[in-house]
């Protein structure tokens, strides 16, 4: 049940990044490009999420279980740290150079491009490559601890 | 700055924004999980068992929905400007950091800022930072540099 719960909240997700125009790297770069013809658009898509977001997580957020029954796994990290602050400069820094974040890397996967599999190819490089950062850093006893947004 | 209002697209941002944040409402009300791409993509490499299974089915979801939408209309452009190194630098970035930052445009943009997380607005606000720096670098100082 989970699984196909997922699939269709995927399913989702993704029709909802094609229509939004997230799904087009040239659509992203002209509302990160500030200093030339400024396409606003994005900014509503963060907007309507967040409107729909904000009732969801407010009823998530009294639960202990899901509607189906599944623990509410949402993230108790409020650390603000050097660690969050660099990784999504970094992360910044890779999505206005093509003008593609995860999802929207996962749903042009999709739609055929070899451009977006060698962009998905190399963050997914990345991410294997921070974990054996991790790893290794494990192994010399530092504390590390890793949680998702 | 100049409002390029024949590229602005209200109606479709907005409802697009609305099914991403619906997607998001179904995975935590039904899932109990956050719809974080990058964390649902990176959570696969740690092969915990339990652990498998919806993300990969999530992932489905996503890269079927060009095959889906197209069924019905055909599917809007999605040019990708960037050349292979780019891509590739690009792609390493974005691995790496939403990994180190712990969340990415979905998991903090979205999710985390419709907990009013303060961790996650400040990774929102860090890396938009970083996005509109980054392009006006490539697209404004050296491309009138050169």
């Amino acid at each position: 049940m989970y699984t196909l719960t997922s699939l269709l909240s995927g399913l989702v997700f993704g029709i909802g990044l094609i229509v939004a125009g997230m799904a087009n790297p040239a659509k992203v770069l002209s509302f990160l490009d500030l200093a030339g013809k400024w396409d606003p658009s994005l900014a509503l898509v963060m907007g309507g999420a967040i409107a729909v977001g904000v009732v969801a997580f407010f009823l998530a957020g009294k639960r202990a279980r899901s509607y189906l029954g599944a623990p509410m796994q949402i993230p108790t990290v409020r650390k603000i740290d050097r660690r969050c602050f660099l990784g999504s400069l970094t992360f910044g820094l890779g999505w206005g150079l093509a003008g593609i974040c995860p999802g929207p890397g996962v749903v042009l996967l999709g739609s055929g491009q070899v451009k977006a599999i060698v962009f998905v190819a190399a963050m997914l490089a990345g991410m294997a490559l921070f974990e054996q950062i991790e790893k290794a850093r494990a192994r010399s006893g530092l504390n590390t601890s890793t949680t998702a947004a | 700055m100049i409002i390029d209002w024949s590229s602005f697209t209200p109606a479709t941002a907005l409802t697009g924004g609305i099914l991403i944040g619906v997607a998001a409402a179904m995975l935590v009300l039904l899932n109990g999980r956050i719809a974080g791409i990058s964390g649902i993509v990176g959570g696969l490499m740690a092969r915990r068992s339990g652990e498998i299974a919806w993300r990969v089915a999530f992932l489905v979801g996503m890269i079927g929905a060009p095959l889906v939408y197209s069924a019905f209309t055909s599917l809007p452009r999605a040019t990708i400007e960037a050349g292979y190194p780019e891509l590739i630098v690009a792609g390493l970035l974005v691995g790496l950091g939403t990994r180190y930052g712990a969340g990415c445009t979905s998991g903090h943009g979205v999710c985390g800022l419709s907990r009013f997380s303060a961790r996650s607005l400040l990774a929102t606000l860090t890396f938009m930072a970083a996005g509109f720096f980054i392009v006006f670098v490539v697209h404004h100082a050296i491309a009138h540099a050169s």
